[in-house]
């Protein structure tokens, strides 16, 4: 039996962003967005769905920081597979960077209490930073295994698993508990579940603040950030001088020319 | 102390990845700028001699860490490696490759140092800042002089980011591969080897972590290293649009890549992905095909020397950084380009 987290987020769509999406602070006005389940914790919560699957009794709890509405991801995950939700939410956590993030997630699992298994995403795709994993495991003081393909054993005592390297791939084999980090290449999550949709449509979450976690005022939100964004700006693309050609015969075939004659091509 | 550091990362062989190399150069540069020394960490196994891969890039100082476990790469060694000689040595900015180990090593030694760190730069500048801060009650505006600018792209690619981190040392930052150029300063630049007593900056228990098997192939393209590269976005339009792509990439000895909507869409193998989360090109000619031109895919081929863009949108934003621009579809123009290339190369 496994105690097994999940950590999810709900990001803005970013293939679909505007320049009205940020607020003259710099930094991005979420509400105004459409949000998804970021892809990446979407492949953790497979894995957890499989260990769950081959450790009956295991529970699996979803957290997740953000805006109230934030929530949804944790619904999203219990029609999938998980056991329940957390939501941590609070104004004072607001302005996070990656660092003053994954510290209020740590105080947040500590509250928890016992665990196995902390499965996130590599990366949200709003930031692409791949960092808060690793921050996290490093605020609990537990082993990491990032980029992970497949969960190959799990049990109480040891974890045997698959991750992407650069060129390549290599098994590891490390202790009980860790954090993992789920890569986009690993096995895609399983749909909604009608069952469970019809008994969790109205299922309430853990609502935690600031207060709840007993953080640090000092190490959450702006305050707890060492990162500040000093300016930000939308690319203009310098003018250069073109040439504007249509798809005929003629103009394709004196461009050809033009790059073979000067040596280009 | 108050040093540049450059976190080498150290593949099969003992070989220095071009990344490290690539991060020397900028280093040197910033540290010239600061009046400070360029040091770097090397943490693997048999290191015997690997300085003379780096000195000639202009480092001071090569840290050694030597030791059979620390090859391959495990996170909690060579993270407790790093943040205890920082510990020491209080580096005023630490640079690592924006690979699988410096993404996986780069989060926990900012985690336990509590310094900030930004992903993925594509410049680092040396500049002033000026940052209100709360004083008492009041806020009073502070300067703060010669910081790391760590500038990159976000939320998408949509927009660009300057971030500093005023408070907290070091200043951290990664940048992928091919991002920055890699320069030797002077072929027989001599700096310090000081070889670390590995048992005093990593406890036993961080061996826990095992590497059971490993398999590392060489790169199956040379998208990097291409003098013409012919890439296709999403207005290719499928698999078989792609097809046309790879056509013409082989007549004109050209590697095929893609933009983040065409490996998105699986029409294309993810590794010839580029732009910022993909590989950068400086390619002698780009030639772009059914590519918008998102701010991402743009910070990694925008220094290629001359950009033929292929769209039926004459408003794509690829088309003002484009030196020529062909509008048509691509299933007309694709083929026409290669009739006339086989026809004129003869």
């Amino acid at each position: 039996m496994l105690n097994i987290i999940v950590l999810a987020k709900q990001v803005p769509d970013t293939h679909n962003v505007g320049s009205e999406a940020m607020t003259p602070e710099g930094t991005v006005n979420r509400a105004a967005l459409p949000t998804v389940f970021n892809p990446e914790d979407l492949n953790a919560l497979e894995q957890a769905i499989r260990l769950k699957e081959q450790h009956p009794g295991s529970r699996i709890t979803m957290l997740t920081m953000g805006l109230p509405k934030a929530a949804e991801v944790l619904r999203e995950g219990i029609y999938r597979g998980a056991d329940e939700g957390i939501l941590l939410t609070d104004r004072a956590l607001g302005g996070a960077d990656t660092l003053a993030t994954s510290y209020s997630l740590a105080q947040a699992i500590r509250k928890i209490g016992k665990v196995d298994i902390i499965l996130c995403g590599r990366q949200a795709i709003d930031g692409d930073t791949a960092q808060v994993g690793p921050q996290v495991a490093e605020k609990l003081g537990l082993p990491q295994i990032t980029y992970t393909e497949e969960i190959l054993e799990c049990d109480e005592n040891h974890i045997r698993c698959r991750r992407h390297i650069d060129g390549g791939v290599e098994t590891v084999e490390a202790p009980m508990p860790i954090l993992v980090t789920v890569n986009g290449s690993a096995a895609p999550c399983r749909t909604r579940n009608v069952k469970r949709i019809m008994a969790n449509k109205r299922k309430e979450f853990t609502v935690w603040g600031a207060a709840d976690i007993e953080a640090d005022p000092q190490q959450i939100g702006k305050a707890g950030s060492p990162t500040n964004v000093k300016a930000v700006k939308s690319i203009v693309f310098k003018a250069k001088e073109t040439k504007t050609l249509t798809d005929s015969d003629e103009d394709i075939n004196s461009l050809v020319r033009e790059l073979i004659e000067s040596n280009t091509i | 102390m108050n040093n540049v550091y450059v976190y080498i990362e150290i593949g099969e062989g003992n070989k220095v990845a071009d990344v490290s190399l690539e991060l020397l150069t900028k280093g040197r540069k910033l540290a010239s700028e600061l009046g400070a020394a360029l040091e770097c960490i090397c943490i693997g196994s048999e290191l015997e001699g690997i300085e003379k891969q780096l000195f000639p890039y202009g480092v001071d100082c090569v840290h050694k860490f030597d030791d059979p476990r620390l090859f391959p790469y495990t996170s909690l060694p060579h993270t407790s490696a790093v943040v205890n000689l920082f510990k020491e040595e209080q580096p005023q900015i630490c640079l690592m490759g924006a690979t699988v180990i410096g993404r996986d090593l780069g989060p926990r030694v900012s985690s336990a140092l509590h310094s900030g760190l930004t992903a993925d730069c594509t410049q680092l500048e040396i500049d002033d800042f000026e940052m209100k801060v709360k004083q008492g009650d009041e806020f009073v505006t502070k300067h703060y002089e010669k910081q790391l600018m760590q500038i990159r792209p976000a939320f998408g690619g949509s927009i660009i980011a300057t971030i500093v981190n005023p408070e907290h040392r070091p200043q951290m930052a990664t940048v992928r591969d091919g991002v920055m150029k890699k320069e030797i300063l002077s072929a027989d630049y001599k700096g310090e080897v000081i070889n670390h007593e590995v048992g005093k900056y990593i406890p036993e228990t961080d061996y826990v972590v095992k590497v059971l098997d490993r398999h590392v192939e060489a790169a199956k393209h040379n998208l990097k290293g291409a003098n013409i590269v012919v890439a296709g976005g999403y207005g290719v339009g499928s698999k078989e649009g792609f097809d046309l792509l790879r056509e013409l990439a082989h007549e004109l000895h050209a590697e095929l890549g893609a933009s983040r909507a065409a490996v998105d869409a699986g029409w294309v193998e993810h590794d010839r992905q580029i732009g910022q989360t993909g590989v950068t090109v400086r390619p002698k000619v780009y030639i772009a095909c059914g590519i918008s031109g998102a701010i991402q895919h743009i910070a990694g081929m925008k220094e290629s020397g001359i950009i033929i863009s292929i769209n039926n949108d004459p408003s794509a934003p690829i088309n003002q950084i484009a030196d020529y621009n062909i509008c048509g579809n691509i299933e007309e123009v694709v083929p026409k380009l290669i009739k006339y290339y086989k026809a004129n190369s003869k």
